[in-house]
């Protein structure tokens, strides 16, 4: 019997990729285009375009004889990164102090606020519409004020991060919250779930793939509004380096932070990349 | 009432009593009569099937004898007790088999005792994973398997936790004709040999004539009870039995009945 029944199961995965490889939810698979993992043949592939892109620009621009304070080739820019990282690395970890702490307090509250805010509906919908002014407002546009106020430290920017990317987490959040199933709440009460359980083992779970679209987002947007918010004002942090260096026309320098700003973005995006496999995989 | 002390077949006694249930939803559009002064005793360890029109309150019923919600008027108790909140003697088997999705088979099962924060019946919960033929498919998700495997895992979550009455929702409305007769059976079994209570909600006449001791057949909105069938037939009853002229006639008993009550809905000219 067992037999004839594990023949009966439908194949999932049938690529040798070790079983677990299932691909993300809609909403994470339309954020990054390519959603599930590679074969070994794509990575190579991808690989190998890197190689050209960056083969290609070497030899164009050396045999164009195009300016460094124009384009710097890719092998000024690598060498700029090496030698200036003595100088480079305290503003890199300013940036990312400040990325995490001002996105560890806007997601907290936002999330919150959306598991809070979801259970009362007239609330929430009194609630919406300020904190949509909050997405679409851009809160660059408020450091200059919040400078006036707290200075040039990181107090500024870390706020400016937190306004930045919790109202993207809440508002994410808040649609996952927005999917009850009422047949899988019943069950959890049929088996004597009390509030705290029907959230946590229920409702999270159910979230849980929006919740970590949000989480991307969120911290996508919190990145671009802390090197935004270090152009502004103060003296640390990557985006300063990068006002200092383009001030001086120290254009290897310049790009080697641009570089560095695409490798944590690409880390970000990895990092919720596997989160979401791990935690939302069910939604295919 | 039908029960009483001596009836020797089903053991008589009433194990989940339900009297004049009746139950009336406020909506924004206005109030839903969905059950008025329905009684009746699902005796223990009987084999109780509900059927009626869609729309009728069946699953309201249901959701009542689970504790799931409160009735506008009326009493429903167990033992005696009566529910005013899920009892932890009493399961529901819902349509869809209504897994977790994002958990996989054995999380699924051990769900009941997570809630209850009781250590998961490992013996218990292996013998019933044996029993309905899903030994090692512990670490498969819901969507990898087919309907009929996912309700027996329900089934298998439900009766992990030893209830004394099962309730089921439709539980095999959704699968094809021959998972059907399969899950039928495997039911049957199961019944027979842990001599649960269970209130098996239905639209099917052979499946209720089929796995019933006593089907209570209810009239459309506001739900009533029209009648109650006593079905005689020896056990185990095989999956062949439905073909036979017997059972056939009680099919069209129940049908011509249930047709009658609906009256001029019917246009039986149509028929012959
Ligand atoms: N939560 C609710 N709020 C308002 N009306 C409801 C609610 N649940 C059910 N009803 C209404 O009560 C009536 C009975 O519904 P119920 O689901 O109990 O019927 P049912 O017999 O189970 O139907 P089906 O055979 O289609 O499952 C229906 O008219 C339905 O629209
Ligand atoms: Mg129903």
């Amino acid at each position: 019997m067992n037999k004839a029944l594990e023949e009966s199961i439908p194949t999932f995965n049938k690529k040798d990729t070790g079983g677990d490889d299932v691909s993300l939810s809609g909403g994470l698979a339309a954020l990054g285009s390519a959603g599930g993992a590679r074969t070994r043949l794509e990575i190579a592939v991808i690989i190998l375009v890197a190689v050209i892109i960056i083969g290609g620009a070497e030899l164009i621009l050396t045999v164009m004889e195009v300016p460094q304070y124009i384009l710097p080739t890719p092998s000024q820019i690598a060498t700029a990164l090496v030698t200036e990282w003595p100088f480079i690395w305290p503003h890199l970890l300013v940036t990312l102090f400040e990325l995490f702490v001002g996105f560890a307090i806007g997601a907290s509250i936002g999330f919150i606020l959306a598991a809070v805010i979801t259970q009362f509906p007239f609330v929430e919908k009194v609630v919406t519409p300020y904190i949509l002014l909050l997405v679409t407002t851009p809160m660059l546009a408020l450091v200059p004020l919040l400078i006036l106020r707290f200075g040039f430290g990181s107090e500024p920017r870390i706020i400016a991060v937190a306004l930045a990317s919790g109202p993207m987490v809440m508002i994410n959040s808040a649609t996952g919250f927005r999917r009850t199933d009422l047949a899988k709440i019943a069950l959890a009460r049929s088996f004597g779930a009390n509030t705290l359980q029907i959230f946590t083992k229920i409702r999270i779970p159910m979230a849980m793939p929006m919740i970590i679209v949000g989480l991307m987002v969120g911290s996508i947007f919190g990145l671009l509004t802390t090197v935004g918010a270090e152009m502004v004002g103060g003296a640390e942090g990557l985006g300063n380096r990068l006002t200092y260096y383009s001030s001086l026309i120290r254009m290897p320098q310049f790009f080697a932070i641009i570089l560095l700003l695409a490798a944590i973005g690409i880390s970000i995006y990895v990092f919720f990349f596997w989160f979401g496999k791990k935690w939302a995989s069910w939604e295919a | 009432m039908q029960a009483t002390a001596t009836d020797s077949k089903t053991g008589g006694r009433s194990k989940l009593s339900v009297s004049g249930a009746t139950k009336i939803y406020q909506t924004k559009t206005g109030t839903v009569h969905a059950l008025e002064d329905v009684s009746v005793d699902v005796r223990e360890g009987e084999f109780l099937c509900i059927i009626g029109p869609s729309g009728c309150g069946k699953t309201t019923l249901l959701w009542s004898m689970a504790g799931l919600h409160p009735l506008t008027r009326g009493r429903i108790a167990i033992d005696g007790d009566p529910i005013t909140k899920p009892h932890p003697q009493i399961a529901m088997i819902f349509q869809d088999a209504n897994l977790l999705p994002w958990r996989n088979l054995e999380k699924n099962i051990e769900l009941p005792f997570e809630l209850k924060g009781t250590k998961p019946d490992r013996e218990r919960i292996d013998r019933l994973l044996d029993r309905v033929g899903l030994v090692g498919f512990g670490n498969k998700h819901p969507r990898e398997l087919s309907g009929g495997m996912q309700q027996r895992a329900s089934i298998v979550r439900s009766l992990a936790v030893d209830p004394s009455v099962l309730l089921m929702d439709e539980p095999f409305g959704a699968l094809d004709a021959f998972t059907r007769d399969e899950m039928n059976l495997l039911i049957q079994e199961i019944w027979m040999e842990t001599g649960k209570t269970i209130a098996f909600v239905t639209h099917s006449i052979p499946e209720a004539i089929f796995l019933a001791d006593r089907i209570v057949v209810m009239s459309a909105r506001p739900g009533r009870i029209a009648s109650i069938y006593e079905v005689d037939i020896p056990r185990p009853r095989p999956v062949s039995i439905q073909t036979e002229p017997d059972f056939i006639a009680r099919v069209m008993e129940i049908k011509t009945r249930i047709d009658s009550q609906r009256g001029q809905e019917f246009d039986h000219s149509a028929v012959a």
